[in-house]
């Protein structure tokens, strides 16, 4: 239901033609697009950039549909964002993730009938200082992501200790001008700390770690125009759980932002080793609608 | 240095010029020829078969219809219209067009006022930068200017901020 009136609210932000003022100021493509998470960012990273197009007197929103098939599971995200002044982003996110081949083994070898475990995540981020194209330091932002696995049966019966867990992140962005070619580059760092077994979705801390750990993220793309972004992204993941060991992720990634309404993200994805399944590459597709 | 002309308007520049210049209530701003602090220009126009920014962006003549369908943009623009009540339009014209001209490594000098002293009293908002800046690049790309010579003049230009802003 809930996924239903997103689209509607997303189909129609993207037939409204309204003027470009009234979407926001910001440059295109400064907003980002959604991550996983919910948080401003590219796919699997968050930016110090926040959502939409607001700028320094406006508010602004994005709605997203993200999904990621790899070879044993599939995931599913729908997510909303707020942005007050770009200065403060707010966003919800729920994940949903399909077990598929890994039904199997939870019957087999703990004898549960899961098909399938969702996470809420709500997310707030705070930019501390900086603009991404004008500051000659980048944009500086902090945030966290709250995080509460709906479905916790499973997560506990392979070692995690908490069903809930909160992410703390500092990001910065920068943009470089006529960088590579003549094109813009957009270079981002992120400092996560966290206690997420696959980024919560398999709960968070563990029997073999059950402390924060700070993991970095990175993400590099180049504007081969003011419509496509095209780059790279890697996360780096702690290894909580005993039961298997988890891989870092990272991806390769095309970002489409015809104009301010709409933004499309296409991707390569390689999540490492997930739950005893080896080696899960697939692909990555997200539609975001700004307003 | 040689020597240009003011630029041919054409007759809808000129009804742009009248709706501007009807804004008009405090007059021209006080223009003085000071000359504007250094500015980082890049005036190699050395052997290399590259065209330099300049010629990219058309020259002066380029130069001048791209700041051309800016200030139409400007007008149209809810943002910041209201920034330009007052500005002697012409003179803008030929400011802006020398600014960029140098900052692109031609042969002109600016010869208006600081940024920083031009802007002292505006109060420039985000948004308003931001949407100057959406609409150079929109003039820009109505003036077919490729995405590499965009983004060498941006360079260029982001410096000013915050001499623009305020900050």
């Amino acid at each position: 239901m809930t996924y239903r009136l997103l689209m509607l609210a997303m189909v129609v932000s993207l037939a409204c033609p309204s003027a470009s003022a009234a979407i926001g100021s910001r440059i295109w493509a400064t907003g980002g697009v959604s991550t996983i998470e919910g948080s401003a960012g590219g796919g699997l990273v968050p930016w110090a950039l926040l959502g939409s197009y607001a700028s320094d007197q406006e508010w602004g929103g994005t709605l997203a549909l993200s999904r990621a098939e790899t070879d044993d599971y599939s995931l599913s995200v729908t997510g909303a964002g707020l942005n007050w002044n770009n200065r403060v982003e707010l966003t919800l996110a729920r994940q949903s993730l399909d077990l598929d081949a890994l039904v199997f083994a939870l019957k087999d070898g703990f004898d549960l009938e899961q098909d399938e475990l969702n996470q809420d995540i709500i997310g707030a981020k705070v930019r501390l200082v900086g603009d991404v194209l004008y500051s000659p330091w980048g944009q500086w932002s902090a945030g966290i992501q709250y995080k509460r696995q709906r479905d916790f049966t499973v997560p506990e019966a392979i070692g995690a200790r908490d069903d809930s867990g909160t992410d703390v992140l500092l990001s910065a962005s920068k943009l470089f001008f006529a960088a590579v070619f003549n094109r813009n580059l957009l270079v981002n760092g992120t400092a996560r700390a966290t206690k997420a077994n696959q980024g919560g979705l398999l709960g968070f801390g563990g029997d073999r770690n059950n402390g924060y750990e700070v993991m970095a993220e990175a993400s590099v793309g180049v504007f081969v125009n003011r419509q496509w972004l095209v780059g790279a992204e890697y996360r780096q993941k702690p290894d909580n759980l005993n039961f298997a060991s988890e891989d870092d992720w990272w991806d390769l990634f095309v970002a489409w932002v015809p104009d301010r309404r709409m933004a499309v993200t296409v991707a390569l994805i390689n999540l490492g080793d997930i739950a005893t399944l080896d080696d899960q590459q697939g692909l990555y597709l997200s539609l975001q609608g700004s307003f | 240095m040689r020597q240009y002309t003011t630029p041919l308007f054409t007759p809808l520049f000129r009804r742009a010029l009248m709706l501007i210049a009807g804004f008009a209530l405090a007059g021209c701003q006080g223009m003085n020829t000071t000359p504007a602090p250094a500015i980082d220009t890049d005036t190699s126009t050395g052997t290399s078969a590259e065209p330099t920014l300049y010629q990219q962006l058309g020259g002066r003549a380029g130069l001048a219809q791209i700041v051309e369908d800016l200030l139409y943009l400007i007008v149209d623009d809810e943002r910041i219209n209201h920034q330009f009540k007052g500005v002697n339009v012409a003179q803008f014209h030929s400011h802006l067009t020398d600014q960029l001209c140098q900052l692109s490594g031609g042969p002109c000098t600016y010869s208006g006022r600081s940024m920083r002293k031009v802007h002292a009293d505006m109060a420039i908002t985000e948004t308003q930068f931001n949407a100057l800046a959406e609409n150079l690049i929109l003039a820009m790309e109505q003036n077919e200017v490729g995405t590499g010579a965009q983004n060498r003049l941006l360079k260029r230009l982001i410096p000013m901020h915050p001499d623009i802003r305020n900050l």
